[in-house]
């Protein structure tokens, strides 16, 4: 099958699943009575004798499939409601959120990927030796580590006994007078770019400084599943063929782990940046709840507590359609990496 | 039989798998005689509510009456944590039961009917696994109002679909078998046949890694806990008690560590029973790993 076929034939599978993700959205929402989703509209105490003509109006009383179908006529145009938390509709709150998330991703997942990778592959190459040991001994603390606990010992050490050393939040009141002044010109508002950008030392290193507990906090638990996974991977490449004709022929060591092994042990890690696509979702809610970080997961978080409903399915929403993208690519991309692949059957 | 042997055996030698069994044999007699070791107070209603030595806000150092110290509230840290023993335990076997429940019954239908019901039920399974988990259970126990049985009905929606999808291909497999073929050809019904035949061929994978999971579930359930969408306050619960130390991170000025006891032990207990079951699992899945052959 040529690439551009299997592309769009995975694009029109992706409609029932997207069509599901939306029906099990709305069937959510139908738990609620009328009045309830009535009273999302209400702003004001005075508003509440006007609850029959809310009701009316949106024609919340009517039957299941008109009203989804409706909803997703909504949907489709990017209105998902109105978020009380970020006074904005949900639509822009997410994208008003974003870049303080994107900004804490773009430094996790260099670190998760290179650490994870690095030291799952010395550990296979070390099998059974104590560096191996201590290896896995540490990827299985991280795995099971709650990352809400880890995040409240590192403020506490860090913030705590390091008097104020590297505090929560996004940036100090200082800086964020600065930023949000006319001079700073905001081109991504993701701060740490925007300041290289813009030539501001303290603002970039003030923006460092509340980033690093944060980042360490989301990348622990995935770390830990790339290093263990690398760790099995490279194991397997370790046993095969070429890897003994590679040292048959005289090869340095180094050569034959970093140019043979590595390389195709890789081809697995590749298939699984799906999870770890769902584990940085699941914990920029709780790293950014800790942290009092302001991004999405923030939000998602506050507008939870809040019983604020249409914002947290139209963040789940999103980030199930996100999901189901980041699969597609990685699916792409694994018949790229891996020859061996055919488009659409799996490994021969 | 032979494979049960070498199962042990393996787990025997490996000395991380051996602590991982100890941890959790430890966790179950906490559980087990929790009325013991934290004896509920006379005329306390529910002793999976901690009991308060009064009202005030500021926790208080570990002392004769609380061993481990108040904290927030002043519910004692040591009984909740004892108790939070048995809650972690309930959480976890009653999602993990229903899960493996739904997951059996849908994956064997879909599995050995084949066709469209497999169709149907695997798209099913798609659009649940198509959302990030914790944000999905965060989204129904918020629809659905916090609470414990919340919690509960989240992570079994969460959890179910990947059972049934491993619990249909391993039934993929065993359908093709001689010996099903023979029973079905001495005229028994579907019901038998997957009941009698199949699952007992195909089941024990999921069983295993459902149970190996325990440790995941008591982490996914504290997380909710602890994001204020879990357990009623006061309730034993080990999520909820780190988050009553969220407001006491940072001691006053110039003893930055003072509440150390009510950030560090609830913690500290989930951690351990999660590690527990990671430890062993973690053995299991060397052991199962086709791919690391045994050599």
């Amino acid at each position: 099958m040529e690439l551009r076929t299997y592309i769009i034939r995975r694009l029109f599978l992706l409609i029932p699943v997207l069509f599901g993700v939306t029906l099990f959205i709305f069937g959510i929402t139908m738990l609620f009575s009328p009045v309830q989703r009535a009273m999302l509209y209400i702003r004001d105490v005075k508003q509440l004798a006007d609850l029959p003509g809310v009701i009316e109006l949106y024609g919340l009383d009517r039957p299941f499939v008109l009203q989804y179908g409706t909803w997703l006529g909504q949907v489709l145009t990017a209105n998902f409601g109105y978020s009380k938390i970020a006074s904005m509709p949900v639509w822009e709150a997410i994208w008003h959120y974003l870049p303080a998330t994107l900004e804490l991703a773009i430094f996790a997942a260099p670190l998760i990927i290179l650490i994870g990778i690095f030291m799952g592959s010395t550990a296979a190459a070390h099998k059974d030796k104590p560096l191996d040991h201590t290896t896995r001994v540490v990827a299985i603390l991280g795995w099971s580590l709650p990352t809400f606990w880890l995040g409240l010992l590192l403020i506490m050490i860090f913030y705590g006994y390091f008097t104020g050393f590297l505090p929560p939040g996004r940036l100090s009141m200082q800086m964020d007078i600065v930023v949000n002044s006319a001079d700073f010109i905001r081109y991504t508002r993701i701060n740490t770019i925007d300041a290289i950008l813009n030539l501001n030392g303290p603002v970039l290193l003030d923006a460092l400084r509340h980033l690093v507990l944060p980042v360490i906090t989301l990348s622990v638990v995935n770390v830990a599943f790339i290093m263990r996974l690398m760790r099995s991977s490279m194991l397997e490449s370790l046993g095969k063929g070429y890897i003994l004709t590679a040292r048959a022929k005289g090869l340095a060591e180094r050569v034959v782990i970093n140019k043979h092994a590595r390389r195709n042990a890789l081809i697995p890690v590749i298939t699984v940046s799906g999870y770890v696509f769902a584990g940085l979702a699941n914990g920029v809610v709780i790293t950014e709840t800790i942290f009092n970080y302001k991004g999405i997961g923030w939000w998602a978080w506050q507008s939870a507590v809040n019983l604020d409903i249409s914002s947290v399915l139209g963040f789940a929403l999103f980030n199930s359609v996100l999901f189901v993208l980041v699969n597609l690519v990685v699916d792409i991309l694994y018949t790229r990496v891996d020859p061996r692949v055919k488009l659409g059957q799996g490994v021969q | 039989m032979s494979d049960w042997k070498f199962t042990a055996r393996q787990l025997a030698k490996n000395p991380l798998s051996m602590t991982g069994l100890i941890i959790i044999v430890i966790f179950v007699i906490i559980a087990i005689l929790a009325p013991l070791i934290a004896p509920t107070p006379e005329g306390h209603r529910n002793p999976y509510m901690i009991p308060r030595d009064g009202f005030f806000a500021t926790p208080q150092p570990p002392s004769e009456n609380h061993p481990f110290g108040t904290t927030q509230g002043q519910y004692d840290i040591f009984y909740g944590c004892i108790w939070g023993a048995r809650s972690a335990f309930r959480v976890a076997l009653v999602v993990i039961g229903i899960t493996l429940l739904i997951g059996i019954v849908l994956g064997s239908l879909a599995g050995y009917f084949g066709g469209i019901i497999d169709e149907v039920i695997m798209r099913i399974t798609d659009i649940f696994l198509a959302f990030p988990a914790l944000i999905l259970a965060m989204a129904i126990v918020s629809a659905i109002g916090p609470s414990l049985k919340s919690v509960m009905i989240a992570l079994t929606a969460v959890w179910w679909p990947s059972y049934a999808r491993l619990i249909r291909g391993d039934i993929l497999q065993v359908r093709e078998e001689d010996y099903i073929e023979a029973s079905r050809g001495l005229g028994a019904s579907s019901g038998r046949v997957i009941i009698r035949h199949v699952l007992p061929n195909a089941i024990y994978p999921t069983l295993i890694m459902a149970s190996l999971d325990i440790g995941a579930v008591v982490l996914s359930a504290a997380a909710l806990s602890f994001l204020g969408l879990g357990a009623p306050e006061g309730y034993a619960d080990w999520g909820q008690m780190t988050e009553f130390a969220r407001n006491w991170m940072v001691g006053p000025p110039g003893n930055p560590l003072k509440y150390w006891y009510a950030v560090i032990t609830p913690g500290l207990f989930i951690l351990f029973f999660v590690l527990g079951w990671n430890l062993l699992g973690d053995a299991f899945r060397d052991i199962f790993d086709p791919r690391l052959a045994r050599r």
